[in-house]
């Protein structure tokens, strides 16, 4: 069976809904509009504006709310309609949501998912398409998601809505509408999975680190480059930044002794970054035979011609050219 | 009976100025303001002997808000304030000791010595919040909550004349009167922010006209019974259904901002002199028990007398408590639900890694 990235998000949140009453959706066009991407078609009909709650164009506003929603035991979904309208209402998510359970000694949970589309779309220019996978990674107290495929999508919400933590879900929009296979155990209502990487592609040669849209990238990277090269790569697919699954790195790392990390952040401090550091502290670099090397977004905001967007991120040919340096192939 | 000058309304009809309350209702709030202002003295005076690190902020000269609001609710109701939340947190049920300890960084406080000053908690009461004005839609999501689990309870959400011009503040008007939540915004006029008089920074200074389309009601905060009596009005308007209210308080903060602010530079000795002298709200509460007979001179002087041991004695004892063990385990100890826990976090070398399953350091052998 197959199953968009849409309709996974969709029914992860229809049978969380569903098992749970504290448990609702809020943000901006969630109900009557059927939501902005239309991940939450269908919601309003089936559980009423009690559970799916439409609100003002006020972010800051309704994600401090939810926020306090769930100081009193709810479980709010709030949906961004862009991850980077988050901007907006970052210092509640950071110091009204991350950080309360540790000031408070442990006494004051804090039960919320934070879910929408994130990096860029195409053709938005600056202001629409920014990855905040790095800055929403580094703060302690959230944990932070980055589903690739359908299953992605189904076991991390499901595992996130029932996460007593603050979860940043962060998707992409140009998933969508993208079809998967899912297996008959992640149909199921009690299907999560756990925040561990994922080995999309088996491989011996060199590994690419990377998580959502560049998984698929990656994937055509590494059919390019067993054609044309006969290079096997091996491409994880991290499914969290926080935690960041160190081990499924450093056992990819001894396997193959060669590493890449693709993502659309901009290069300054990126994950791409934190990956290389962990790789620095832990034995995977007595097992390296060649410097790592970041695919990453450019240091650009994001340019709106698509002549110029078309250089702004990573796409397989550029992650190819990063194998074959740090390969050294011809 | 309230002094005719207690209230002024918004778009609404002001409570009676004449209500029945007993005497046992009025010795309580009498007794728990002096304790609300000893406990803020004794930080004073622990913070001046270094014991409290960090900032502190104090409400000598607005403890009857925390004590009227309490009076008039119960506990199925919410409250959340900013980070001047000593009086509240007593309030709502913590006691002295365990306040003075979490200001004094012991293991024994509210928040296990992990909050401060700012970052108090209680059942029922969601801090001590730190971002100035930040706890406004999170009350209004307390409220949110009483209403989708259809509770007969409100939400108490304070904040100061300083906090009232914050974008966040009219976001959540906004959506409490479509929702139609159960919510109380509770503005304490004490009119400066830090060093910044309220005509200097608001536009118009009637705070409790500010939610424009939610009725207001202007409250004497100097006075605990106008306190108390338009507390209960607020909350029977939240619970019968009428959806938000504005409240102001208007106070009066005697000291300054926080313990680094002499408090003087902006305003001037006489004028701090003078709302001690008239308008206290202890010395007004004493009054009224003396007139009323409820309480004799000696009485109160032997309440006095016995908050002041109360408070002595819970200061000796968070003075005495244990500090938290210098230990990386209760370093990383909640930052996230126990059990659910990411696998590690990192101190600041890799040796330092604390490892959850292991309950150990991740890289040590």
């Amino acid at each position: 069976k197959t199953m968009t990235v849409r309709e996974a998000l969709n029914s992860a949140m229809a049978e969380e809904l569903d098992r749970d009453d504290d448990v609702f959706i809020i943000g901006e066009e969630v109900a009557q509009y059927n939501g902005a991407y239309k991940v939450t078609k269908g919601l309003l009909d089936r559980f009423g504006e009690r559970r799916v709650v439409d609100t003002p164009i006020t972010e800051y506003g309704f994600t401090g709310l939810a926020i306090g929603a769930a100081l009193k035991g709810l479980k709010p979904i709030v949906e961004f309609m862009s991850f980077n309208f988050s901007m907006q209402a970052i210092d509640h998510v950071v110091n009204s949501a991350a950080k309360t359970h540790y000031m408070s000694g442990g006494t004051q949970k804090c039960q919320v998912v934070f879910r929408g589309p994130n990096g860029s779309a195409v053709g938005v220019a600056a202001q629409h398409s920014q990855d905040y996978s790095a800055w929403y990674g580094s703060i302690p107290g959230l944990k932070v998601l980055v589903p690739y495929s359908a299953e992605d999508a189904r076991g991390l919400l499901k595992a996130a809505i029932r996460d007593p933590n603050p979860v940043v879900f962060l998707e992409n929009e140009l998933l969508y509408g993208e079809s998967f296979e899912v297996s008959e155990e992640a149909l199921s209502p009690d299907f999560t999975l756990p925040y561990k990487a994922k080995i999309e592609r088996e491989g011996t040669d060199i590994s690419i680190v990377t998580y959502t849209r560049n998984v698929q990238f990656s994937l055509e990277a590494a059919e390019i480059l067993s054609k044309q090269y006969g290079i096997n790569a091996e491409v994880i697919n991290l499914r969290s930044i926080r935690p960041l699954d160190v081990e499924a790195i450093i056992n990819t790392v001894k396997k193959t002794n060669h590493l890449i990390t693709v993502e659309s952040t901009f290069p300054s401090f990126g994950v791409g970054s934190e990956i290389i550091a962990q790789v620095m502290e832990s034995e995977a670099f007595d097992h390296l035979d060649a410097p790592v090397r970041r695919v990453t977004g450019a240091d650009v905001p994001t340019p709106y011609a698509k002549e110029l967007e078309d250089f702004a991120f990573p796409d397989p040919d550029t992650i190819v050219r990063a194998v074959k340096e740090v390969l050294a192939v011809e | 009976k309230l002094h005719d000058s207690s209230f002024e309304g918004y778009m609404l009809d002001v409570p009676d100025l004449a209500f029945n309350t007993n005497k046992q209702t009025l010795l309580q709030m009498y007794k728990d303001m002096v304790i609300v202002r000893r406990m803020e003295m004794a930080c004073d005076a622990l913070y001046k002997a270094k014991k409290i690190r960090g900032f502190c902020h104090l409400s000598v000269g607005q403890e009857a808000i925390a004590v009227g609001i309490e009076n008039a609710i119960t506990h199925k109701d919410s409250v959340i304030t900013s980070y001047r939340c000593h009086g509240f947190t007593y309030m709502r049920g913590a006691s002295v000791k365990a306040i003075l300890a979490e200001l004094m960084g012991k293991r024994s406080g509210v928040s296990f010595g992990k909050g401060g000053s700012m970052h108090l908690f209680a059942p029922g009461f969601y801090g001590g919040n730190g971002i100035v004005g930040a706890q406004v839609p999170l009350g209004a999501g307390l409220a949110f909550a009483h209403q989708y689990k259809n509770e007969d309870a409100c939400s108490f959400t304070l904040y100061g004349d300083g906090a009232s011009n914050q974008g966040q503040v009219f976001e959540s008007y906004n959506m409490a009167k479509l929702w139609n939540l159960p919510v109380v915004f509770a503005c304490e006029n004490n009119k400066y922010g830090m060093g910044t008089a309220a005509s200097r920074s608001s536009a118009i200074t009637d705070y409790y006209k500010r939610g424009q389309y939610i009725p207001g009601l202007k409250v004497n905060g100097m006075d605990i019974l106008a306190v108390y009596q338009a507390s209960k009005f607020a909350k029977e308007w939240c619970i019968s259904g009428k959806g938000p209210l504005v409240l102001e308080y208007e106070t009066y903060r005697y000291g300054g901002h926080s313990m680094s602010d002499p408090g003087t530079t902006y305003r001037t000795r006489d004028e701090i002199q003078h709302m001690r002298s008239k308008n206290d709200p202890i010395a007004g509460l004493k009054l009224h028990l003396l007139e009323l007979g409820i309480a004799t001179e000696a009485e109160i002087k032997a309440y006095d007398k016995s908050a002041r041991k109360y408070v002595d004695e819970q200061v000796a004892l968070a003075d005495a408590a244990a500090p938290p063990e210098p230990k990386l385990s209760i370093l990383f100890e909640d930052v996230y639900v126990k059990g659910t826990e990411t696998p590690t976090l990192r101190g600041r070398i890799p040796e330092d890694t604390w490892d959850f399953q292991k309950n150990d350091f991740a890289n040590r052998t």
